[in-house]
C-alpha cells in the first residue's frame, strides 16, 4: 500500500491550527495542538477514541469554539465558533453521523441552506446537471432525484461529500468516513479521495484504522489524551509504530487457545423472529460462537430474540436445555444473559443518567433495591468498582454517561455486563467505532469470559475479529443462518461466498 | 450568536436563569400596572401586603396553593416519565366527585375512618380517569395530549349533569350545586380558629412522598429511565408499559386528591367553579418548578401569591387583575427560554 501522490510542496497552508486548546469542565480535550495542512495533501488523524480528534475537527469546523489558539484557512483567520464561516472558506466537513434530512431527495438535501429564503430562482435542473457533473467526476454514483431515506448508509455519505464539494469546498474533513461502509464502498470512497486531490483538494481524515491511514495518507498526526503526540510521513513510518504510539505500548493481540467445548447454553432450531429464518444455532460453555456476516441481514432480529425484546414467531429457543415459558428482557438478564448492545447509545445506555444509574440499569431491580427501596450507597460503590476494574476513565460516578468517548461508554457497559458473570454473553458489534487499545481491552475480556465458562455469541463485521476470536462461525445472510464451521475449517473467501448468500441456495 | 451546551452546569449557571425570569416577569407587569394607572411600587407592594400581609391574608395564600401542589406535583410526575398529562383539571373534578358522593350523608363513619376512605375513593377516581388515556397510549398508541386535554371538557359537562341531576342538591333553590357534606367528612382545620385546613398539610406530605418516590424507588428510577429513553429501558427489562401505567396512577391521583382537598376541606360541597384552571395551572407550576416536586410547592406559593395578591391590589387601586395573569404567563414564557440558558451559554462571534 502505497500513499497516493506527493503532498504538493509547501506555499501557504490551506489549513491551519495554532495552538488549540479545549477544556469541557475539568476535561481537557485538546491542548496546544499545532498544524498546518497543504494543497493536495492528506493527513491523517490518528488516535483512540477520546484522544480528541473529534473535538479539534469540530473547533475547526466552527461547532466548538477554542479556549485557546487560532484557525486559518488560507491564510485568513477564521473566526471561532462559526460553521458558516468554515464553509464560506471552503471547508466541507463529513461528519460520522451523518447531517442529511431524510424526507428530502439529494438534491434538495445537497442545496439545503446555500440558498436564501427569498431566492425563489433555484433552479432544479441546474442544480441537478452540477450534481451529475461532480459524480461523475469523483466517481460518486448517486441519483440526484432519489429520496435519502432510501439510500444505503454508503450512499449517504457519497451525498455528504458531494454536498461539500457542490458548496465548492477545497478542503474535505472526513470523520470516520469508513466506520459505517463494507469494504468494498470503502476502495470506492478512496478512489473518490485520491481523485480529489489530484484536482487540488486537501483532506483531514479522522480514523483510527492503521491500514486505511496508511493507504490514503501522506502525514499521520497521531493524538493521545488531548496532545499531539507524534507527526509522521507516512513512507516514512510503519502500523506498528502508528499502534504503539497511539497506545502508547505495545499492542497485544488476545491469545485464544482452543479449548474443549462445555454444555450447550442455548439452542435455536428452526427459529423465526422478525427478520429471522429458521435460524439453527447452539451456544456452547467457553466457546466463542462468530456470526459473520454484512450488518443488516437480520442480526439484530437474532440478537434481540435472545435479549428478550423480540418474540419468536416459530421454531423453539432453549435456555440451557428447556424452553422457557415466557420471554422478556428481564428474564432474559435473570437467566443470565449479558448484552453488549449494537447501539450504545440508543439501547444500552441513558444519556443523561449518571454512571451510577446506567451501570446499574439491568440490576437494579435485584441487586441494588430491597422492597422497592433503591440501595444507592451499594450502588455507588458498585460503580466505583466497575470503573476501577474496566478501566473507565471518567470524573467519577455521578457524571452523566453522554459526557464519556464511545470506548470508555463502552467499558462500563462491558463491566456492566461481565460482573453478573453471565451465562452466556451477547456481544452485538463489540467493538465498533472503539480505538485499538479499547478494542483488544475488549476482545481480551470477552475472551477472559470465555474461559471462564461463558458462552459467548460475538456478532460483527468485521472478518478479521470473527475469525480471531470465534471457535465456531455462522454466516448470515438474509435472515438465514449458515451451519456452523469450526475455527480454522472455512477460509475467508469461503465465508464471503456465504455471506454474498450463495451456500443457501445450495442447502435449499 | 449561537448556542453552545454546557457539560456540566454549575449550581449558579442552573439557578441564576430561572432568577432572572422571574425577576424580569415583574418588570413587565411594573410596565403594565403603569400603563394601567397604578404606580408599580405601590402595585406590587398591595399584591406582598395582600398576598402576606396579615394573618388572614396568608393563610389565603396557603390555601390557594393547596390545590395547585397537587395538580403541580400530578403534572410533573406524568411530564417527568413523559406522559403528557394536560387533563389534571378532570382528575381534580373526578376527586371531588366521588368526596360529594361518599361524603353526603352515604357513608355514616366517624371522621377518622371516612376522611382516608374519601381520600382514597377520591385518589383512585383520578388514578382511573388518567389511566384511560394512559392505555389508549400504550396500547394504540393514542397521543395523550388530545384525549386528556379534551376529557377534561367532557368531564367538566359530566359533572355539569351530575349537578343537574343525581348530585343536586335539593334544598339548592335550583342551583347547580351538590348537598353539603356531612361533618365527619369535612377536613379540620389545622389550627382551631385559623382559616387553614389539613389539605395543606396533605399537599405537603404528597410533595415529599413524590420526592421519595423519585430518588428513593425502584419505581422512581424506572419512571425517569422510561422517560429519558424508553428504549433503552425496553432493553434493559424494565417494564415499560406497566411504568407508564403505574405513572399515571400517581398523577391522577394526586391530581384528584386536589379535588378532595377543595371540596372536603374549603368548600364543603361541589359547584361548577371548583376549580378556576388549578388543572392547567398546574402545567404552569410543574414547569416553574422545573418539575422538582419540592419546588412545586415553591411554585404554588409563588402562583397563590401572585393571584391573591392581585384580587386585594385590584380592590384597592382598580388595576385589574389580570395583571396575575400576565405576570404568571410572562414568568413561564421566560422560564422555559430559562432553562435554555442553564443548558446552554450564548457564543457571539
Amino acid at each position: 500500500m502505497t500513499a497516493v501522490g506527493q503532498g504538493a510542496e509547501r506555499g501557504t497552508p490551506v489549513l491551519r491550527m495554532e495552538g488549540i486548546t479545549k477544556r469541557f469542565g475539568s476535561v481537557t480535550a485538546n491542548e496546544g495542538i499545532s498544524f498546518s495542512l497543504y494543497e493536495g495533501e492528506v493527513i491523517a488523524l490518528l488516535g483512540e477514541n477520546g484522544a480528541g480528534k473529534t473535538t479539534l475537527m469540530n473547533i475547526l469546523f466552527g461547532q466548538y469554539s477554542a479556549d485557546e489558539g487560532v484557525v486559518e484557512a488560507f491564510g485568513q483567520p477564521l473566526p471561532a465558533g462559526a460553521p458558516r464561516a468554515a464553509l464560506d472558506a471552503g471547508v466541507g466537513m463529513v461528519h460520522q453521523h451523518f447531517t442529511l434530512a431524510d424526507n428530502l431527495t439529494v438534491w434538495e438535501n445537497i442545496t439545503l441552506g446555500t440558498q436564501g429564503l427569498a431566492a425563489l430562482s433555484l433552479r432544479p435542473a441546474r442544480v441537478k446537471a452540477k450534481i451529475r457533473d461532480l459524480s461523475k467526476r469523483f466517481h460518486l454514483a448517486v441519483d440526484p432525484d432519489a429520496r435519502v431515506g432510501n439510500l444505503t448508509v454508503g450512499e449517504r455519505q457519497r451525498v455528504e461529500i458531494l454536498k461539500a464539494l457542490y458548496r465548492e469546498a477545497r478542503v474535505l474533513i472526513l470523520d470516520e468516513p469508513t466506520a459505517v461502509l463494507t469494504p468494498q464502498e470503502t476502495d470506492a470512497l478512496f478512489a473518490t479521495l485520491r481523485e480529489a486531490i489530484a484536482m487540488g483538494l486537501s483532506i483531514v481524515f479522522i480514523s483510527h484504522k492503521l491500514h486505511e491511514v496508511m493507504a490514503i495518507a501522506h502525514r499521520v498526526l497521531v493524538l493521545r489524551h488531548g496532545r499531539l503526540v507524534a507527526e509522521r510521513q507516512v513512507a516514512e513510518t510503519h502500523p506498528q509504530e502508528l499502534a504503539s504510539i497511539m497506545v502508547g505500548g505495545d499492542v497485544g493481540t488476545p491469545d485464544v487457545p482452543a479449548m474443549p467445548a462445555g454444555p450447550a447454553l442455548l439452542t435455536l432450531s428452526k427459529a423465526s423472529a422478525g427478520a429471522l429464518r429458521d435460524a439453527d444455532l447452539t451456544l456452547f460453555a467457553g466457546q466463542i460462537t462468530g456470526i459473520a456476516g454484512v450488518s443488516g441481514n437480520g442480526q439484530g432480529a437474532l440478537s434481540d430474540l435472545i435479549s428478550g425484546v423480540l418474540a419468536l414467531q416459530s421454531g423453539r429457543m432453549e435456555i440451557a436445555g428447556k424452553a422457557p415459558d415466557k420471554w422478556d428482557a428481564r428474564r432474559a438478564i435473570a437467566h443470565g444473559i449479558g448484552r453488549i448492545p449494537e447501539d450504545r447509545h440508543k439501547t444500552g445506555t441513558i444519556a443523561d443518567f449518571d454512571l451510577t444509574e446506567n451501570a446499574i440499569l439491568e440490576t437494579y431491580q435485584s441487586d441494588f433495591a430491597r422492597a422497592g427501596w433503591m440501595d444507592w450507597t451499594k450502588a455507588r460503590q458498585h460503580t466505583e468498582h466497575l470503573i476501577q476494574t474496566y478501566d473507565v476513565r471518567c470524573p467519577g460516578p455521578e457524571t452523566r454517561i453522554r459526557l464519556l468517548s464511545g470506548g470508555n461508554m463502552q467499558k462500563l457497559i462491558l463491566g456492566r455486563v461481565l460482573e453478573e458473570n453471565p451465562q452466556i454473553i451477547l456481544a452485538n458489534q463489540p467493538v465498533r467505532g472503539l480505538d485499538i487499545g479499547a478494542v483488544n481491552y475488549v476482545h481480551s475480556r470477552l475472551a477472559a469470559a470465555r474461559e471462564g465458562g461463558s458462552a459467548v455469541l460475538l456478532i460483527s463485521e468485521d472478518l478479521d475479529e470473527i475469525m480471531k476470536l470465534s471457535d465456531t462461525i455462522h454466516v448470515m445472510s438474509e435472515g438465514r443462518l449458515s451451519p456452523a464451521f469450526a475455527r480454522g475449517a472455512i477460509s475467508a473467501s469461503e465465508l464471503g461466498k456465504w455471506m454474498a448468500g450463495q451456500g443457501f441456495e445450495d442447502a435449499s | 450568536m449561537r448556542l453552545e451546551p454546557i457539560s456540566q452546569p454549575s449550581l449558579q449557571r442552573r439557578l441564576l436563569p430561572p432568577a432572572v425570569a422571574i425577576a424580569a416577569s415583574f418588570l413587565i407587569a411594573a410596565l403594565l400596572a403603569q400603563i394601567a394607572g397604578g404606580n408599580p411600587f405601590a402595585v406590587f407592594g398591595l399584591i406582598f401586603k395582600g398576598a402576606l400581609g396579615s394573618k388572614f391574608a396568608l393563610l389565603e395564600t396557603l390555601n390557594r396553593a393547596t390545590p395547585l401542589i397537587f395538580t403541580g406535583l400530578a403534572v410533573a410526575v406524568a411530564f417527568r416519565a413523559k406522559l403528557w398529562n394536560i387533563g389534571a383539571e378532570a382528575q381534580l373534578y373526578a376527586g371531588a366527585v366521588i368526596t360529594v358522593v361518599l361524603g353526603t350523608g352515604a357513608l355514616a363513619w366517624p371522621a377518622p375512618v371516612l376522611l382516608p376512605t374519601l381520600a382514597i375513593g377520591a385518589a383512585l377516581a383520578g388514578a382511573v380517569v388518567l389511566l384511560v388515556p394512559a392505555l389508549l397510549k400504550t396500547r394504540f398508541g393514542v397521543d395523550e395530549v388530545v384525549t386528556t386535554l379534551l376529557f377534561n371538557f367532557i368531564f367538566l359537562l359530566f359533572v355539569s349533569y351530575l349537578l343537574e341531576g343525581p348530585l343536586k342538591d335539593p334544598m339548592g333553590m335550583g342551583w347547580p350545586k351538590s348537598s353539603r357534606l356531612v361533618p365527619e367528612a369535612r377536613l379540620p382545620r389545622i389550627v382551631e380558629g385559623l382559616r387553614l385546613h389539613w389539605g395543606f398539610a396533605l399537599a405537603l406530605i404528597c410533595a415529599v412522598s413524590v420526592w421519595i418516590i423519585d430518588r428513593k424507588t425502584t419505581l422512581g428510577f424506572e419512571m425517569r429511565a422510561v422517560g429519558q429513553n424508553p428504549e433503552a429501558a425496553r432493553f434493559a427489562g424494565i417494564p415499560v408499559t406497566a411504568v407508564i401505567l403505574k405513572t399515571a396512577l400517581l398523577s391522577g391521583g394526586l391530581a384528584a386528591l386536589g379535588g378532595f382537598s377543595e371540596v372536603a376541606g374549603l368548600k364543603g360541597s361541589l359547584t361548577l367553579d371548583l376549580s378556576p384552571g388549578f388543572g392547567y395551572t398546574g402545567i404552569v407550576v410543574a414547569m416553574l418548578a422545573l418539575l422538582n416536586p419540592i419546588g412545586v410547592v415553591a411554585a404554588s406559593l409563588f402562583v397563590a401569591m401572585i393571584f391573591v395578591g392581585a384580587d386585594s391590589m385590584s380592590r384597592a387601586i382598580g388595576v385589574p387583575t389580570y395583571l396575575a395573569d400576565i405576570m404568571l404567563a410572562s414568568a413561564l414564557l421566560l422560564m422555559v427560554l430559562a432553562i435554555l440558558f442553564t443548558k446552554f451559554r450564548v457564543r457571539r462571534d
